[in-house]
């Protein structure tokens, strides 16, 4: 017993305490499912402390942490329920299957709660493309989450993605997924009543995915990665959509008492969270769970992590119709539990009880209070002297590099695999700032965004942070909506390592200031750890994902130029902070900070601005500066609207300066000219700078002293580089 | 005018069409479960889009044997509207209800993303709101949509006009460069000799309200309703 412990990925004192919680020794049976339970993913020992200090409740805000995922209430009697979550580790052994399932999981925690599933944003980061590791990893992600998202009828609808050498062997694979239901649809995830009954709905378990929250996403990779390939699970979307349907239909007849997915930790960890959040105990007869090997052990079964099975509580008068719903849609559903006073969780088969513990034990698990220490590396990247930099002696060549580099080019090859217009409600495509969904049978829409630069956050974890949650807040405003709430994917290496704590914490901090002074509560999110190959962490990845609301969808903005003759104006400061930026990296190869500062009380003015304008409908396009500064924000509204520029810059700093900061809290707006006394007005009450700085037209960028470049040609660039780079030919 | 979609397990299009059609076209439109076996009272039956039965073993392999086909069978036999979408196209392939094959795209991806296509013949019963040779931007979103078929048939259908809808470009020229997927002669959508059915890969829901992006989808379904002698509401 003491060496399967180890081998199940739980320490000694773990043990230990498992033994003190029972008063003896634990079964193997036991012992498994305190393995899973107890991992890292599945209890956030180490990160529960931290997460305390975000900021969960507000006004509107239904649901906050702590169940499968947060709700919001957007008025108009709709709820939006919305999570995101990681699969970076078995996609980093089996790319495909590893992002298709990584899809499949999140959708099953947004139609727990009740609500259809509209849409998903992918977050990815890969190391360099250049390597063929990276492509291999990089097409099958992608053509997994293609692969799952279509045929399950959700749109992927957006998300980001960067390439940086500190993701080369751990990839991130988070995915978002956003749900709509009437309000009084909410469905918890709980077993409250004794004698109700437990069922087992959708594939039958398998010996697939075992130990996948211990043994692979709560450890670090090695070069025995490979061998973990059996941990991941396979995915089969035909099913999940058929379980989406059919969980809706039993909500919609108000047929069950609780709904929960099945998917790290299986069937152990449905049970006990259902049991504990509930305050009741439960018995599970395993002998009726369909198997797909019929000589699987009671740990195999209680441990399986094959996907596509949901557990729904309901009361013994309603059970006939939910098995009758199931069969209709061609699932498998049986009986298996039954929900009993007390706090035991009671493992049977046959009769015979194979396992036995209290289910709250399980379900709650240990925590921790690791140390954190400032790492070292820190003195070293944030005292770069920019004086050295030669001065870039072609500013159009500048330009051109970074709209054909890897952060910075068009994603149509990624999201032209995704169906992004299924369920039709998308108004605004892939590559807008935001994704914007209308709401069917209200005026409403939906602003989505994901955001985190890694790079920033690598530099100074708490900036870094910020300016995470605050791009996501510009983005959905540049949309025209209102920044409301979000959710949240926190990747790091391993928390036992006192310099990675210490950037958890900063980021948890910075992201709890940050969503504080902002008023966008954090209502759900997920934490991944061990994101470390051979010792090396990648880049601390605190990926922010923003529900905006627009209260009217006429009131939206496109991010692209509209028409000729509009004029262009840059609201916010532009500052000198190249510290961090891809113009640093791409054309100088250095990765050194510090990162651009943030400024609330300019962000939270920009937004001001930005949600008058739109509601004044005064502006024709609000496109967000971040990567690449104005330069590349000219440049990308110009190359998605077809329409030239013509742009004088007046000011202090080193035109290669103000063209590729990246300073915070800038937008480029562009208007009719009849409107530019009203725009100046409202930049006047939000208390934003107004530069007016050129006019749309011509089929050319021109940029006054720094240069004139074609539209078409940026065009070109912009839209084929990625692909060029995944083919090795650029 | 009676519409009923038709919903196959893993069919993912039907609310999409069912909200077309009721909401923007204020028609009369059911969901019909794939194992009905009559439908009658139906003006018209729509397949839509989706991964029906996952898309396992073959794009609409599997859904052609549901119960509902030979209904859909009798129903078009006798004259009854039928359109399939995207799937629901392949489906009718399968069925052998309307003639020819589906590959993989060339490009062995699934393509979502605005296309031109351009209207061969407006005097089908989904065509004739349109003018000859107009230009429709309608979206794709599939991995199967490589048309092919043996060009003996091929030259029959062509002399029969029952070539409705090629793949081109903004401006319409039917070029291979706007040809997304490698179907034979860009074909986009085909009918049967009678004209009854049709068979789609662009999707004309996705196409039926500014708001999102393109309302040329709307073509089609004026074309039928309009065929049918239906008050077309917008």
């Amino acid at each position: 017993m003491p060496e399967l412990y180890k081998e199940l990925g739980l320490k000694r004192e773990e043990y230990e305490e498992i033994v003190r919680l029972l008063g003896r020794e634990p079964n193997n049976v036991e012992l498994g499912m305190y393995s899973v339970m107890w991992s890292e993913h599945c209890s956030y020992k180490s990160s529960k402390v931290e997460l305390r200090k975000l900021p969960t409740k507000g006004p509107g805000i239904i649901l906050g942490p702590g169940e499968n995922a947060g709700v919001v209430d957007i008025g108009d009697g709709i709820a939006v329920v919305f999570k995101m979550e990681s699969h970076n580790h078995p996609s980093a052994v089996e790319p495909f299957q590893g992002a298709a399932t990584g899809v499949g999981g999140i959708v099953r925690d947004i139609f727990t709660m009740g609500a259809r599933p509209i849409a998903c944003l992918d977050p990815l980061r890969f190391g360099s493309l250049k390597e063929p590791r990276t492509r291999y990893l990089f097409e099958g992600v992608v053509a997994g989450i293609a692969s799952y998202g279509n045929c399950i009828g959700v749109p992927t609808v957006g998300g980001d993605l960067y390439f940086e050498e500190a993701y080369q062997e751990n990839p991130l694979v988070n995915v978002m997924c956003v749900g709509i239901m009437p309000k009084e649809r909410l469905i918890r995830a709980r077993a409250s009543v004794p004698g109700s009954i437990g069922v087992l709905i959708g594939s039958s378990t398998g010996r697939d995915g075992i130990g996948g929250v211990s043994v692979l996403a709560s450890q670090e990779f090695d070069e025995r990665s490979t061998e973990k390939r059996p941990s991941v699970q396979v995915a089969d979307p035909f099913t999940e959509k058929l379980e989406i349907e059919a969980c809706l239909e039993m909500l919609e007849k108000n047929l069950l008492l609780g709904l929960q997915d099945l998917g790290g930790a299986g069937l152990t960890c449905a049970t006990c969270e259902t049991a504990d959040r509930g305050g009741c105990g439960m018995d599970v007869e395993i002998s009726k769970v369909p198997l797909r090997e019929p000589d699987m052990e009671p740990v195999e079964i209680m441990m399986s992590e094959s996907q596509e099975r949901m557990f729904a509580i309901c009361s013994p008068e309603n059970l006939d119709e939910v098995l009758s719903i199931c069969r209709r849609w061609g699932l498998n559903a049986v009986p298996v539990a039954e929900v009993t006073e007390g706090d035991t969780l009671r493992v049977l088969k046959d009769g015979e009880v194979v396992a036995e513990v209290p289910a709250s034990s399980l379900a709650k698990g240990p925590e921790y209070n690791r140390p954190a220490k400032r790492p070292r590396y820190l003195d070293d990247v944030n005292t770069f002297d920019f004086s050295t930099l030669a001065l870039p002696s072609d500013l159009g060549q500048v330009l051109v590099a970074l709209i054909s580099s890897p952060n910075i080019c068009s994603r149509r090859w990624v999201f032209e695999q995704y169906d992004h217009m299924v369920q039709v409600n998308t108004v605004a495509y892939p590559g807008s700032d935001a994704a914007i969904l209308r709401v069917k049978g209200s005026k409403k829409g939906l602003a989505l965004s994901c955001d985190c630069n890694g790079r920033y956050c690598y530099l100074d974890p708490y900036v870094g942070t910020q300016i995470a949650l605050a791009e996501s807040a510009r983005n959905v405003a540049c949309s025209g909506a209102k920044p409301v709430a979000i959710t949240n994917c926190l990747n790091f290496g391993s928390p036992e390592k006192p310099e990675i704590f210490w950037q958890f914490k900063e980021a948890v901090r910075g992201l709890a200031d940050g969503c504080e002074i902002l008023g966008t509560p954090v209502v759900g999110g997920n934490v991944s750890f061990y994101n470390e190959s051979f010792g090396e962490a990648i880049y601390p990845t605190p990926i922010v994902g923003m529900l905006g609301v627009l209260e009217d969808i006429d009131e939206r903005i496109p991010s692209c130029f509209t028409r000729e003759g509009d004029l262009i104006a840059l609201i916010g400061v532009t500052k000198n902070e190249l510290g961090g930026s891809e113009y640093l990296k791409v054309i100088h190869d250095v990765v050194a900070g510090p990162p651009p500062e943030i400024d609330w009380d300019s962000e939270k003015a920009l937004i001001d601005f930005l949600r008058l304008a739109a509601k004044s409908r005064v502006i024709s396009s609000a496109h967000d500066l971040s990567e690449g500064g104005l330069g590349i924000a000219l440049a990308e509204a110009c190359v998605s609207g077809g329409i030239g520029a013509s742009v004088e810059i007046d000011h202090h700093l080193p035109l290669h300066v103000y063209l590729f900061s990246e300073s915070q809290g800038r937008a480029l707006v562009s208007f009719n000219p009849e409107k530019r006394k009203d725009l100046e007005d409202i930049a006047d009450r939000s208390g934003v700078l107004f530069t007016l700085i050129g006019k749309t037209g011509g089929t050319h960028l021109k940029v006054a002293q720094a240069f004139s470049i074609l539209v078409d040609e940026l065009s070109e660039l912009y839209y084929t580089s990625l692909e060029k780079m995944l083919h090795g030919d650029l | 005018m009676n519409f009923g979609v038709i919903v196959f397990p893993g069919s993912n299009c039907e609310q999409d069409c069912y909200y077309v059609l009721e909401s923007v076209l204020k028609q009369r439109i059911e969901y019909v479960w794939h194992e009905e076996t009559s439908l009658k009272g139906y003006d018209c039956i729509i397949l839509p889009g989706g991964f029906s039965y996952g898309d396992y073993l073959r794009s609409g392999a599997i859904a052609r044997f549901s119960p509902v086909m030979r209904a859909v069978a009798d129903f078009a036999e006798k004259g009854g509207y039928v359109i399939g979408i995207c799937n629901g196209f392949q489906i009718l392939l399968e069925a052998g209800l309307l003639p020819g094959a589906m590959l993989r795209n060339t490009g062995l991806k699934f393509i979502c993303r605005f296309v031109h296509i351009r209207v061969e013949t407006t005097s089908t019963p989904w065509s004739n709101a349109a003018y000859h040779h107009q230009v429709l931007r309608i979206p794709i979103a599939h991995n199967e949509g490589n048309y092919q078929v043996p060009e003996d048939v091929l030259f029959e259908m062509k002399q029969r006009g029952q070539i409705v809808f090629r793949y081109c470009s903004p401006e319409g020229s039917v070029l291979p460069e706007y040809n997304p997927n490698g179907s034979v002669e860009n074909i986009a959508g085909i009918c049967n000799r009678e004209g009854n059915i049709l068979g789609m890969m662009p999707h004309p829901e996705r196409a039926s309200e500014g708001i999102l992006g393109s309302s040329d989808g709307l073509y089609i379904w004026k074309s039928i309703l309009s065929h049918c002698g239906a008050d077309v509401a917008i």
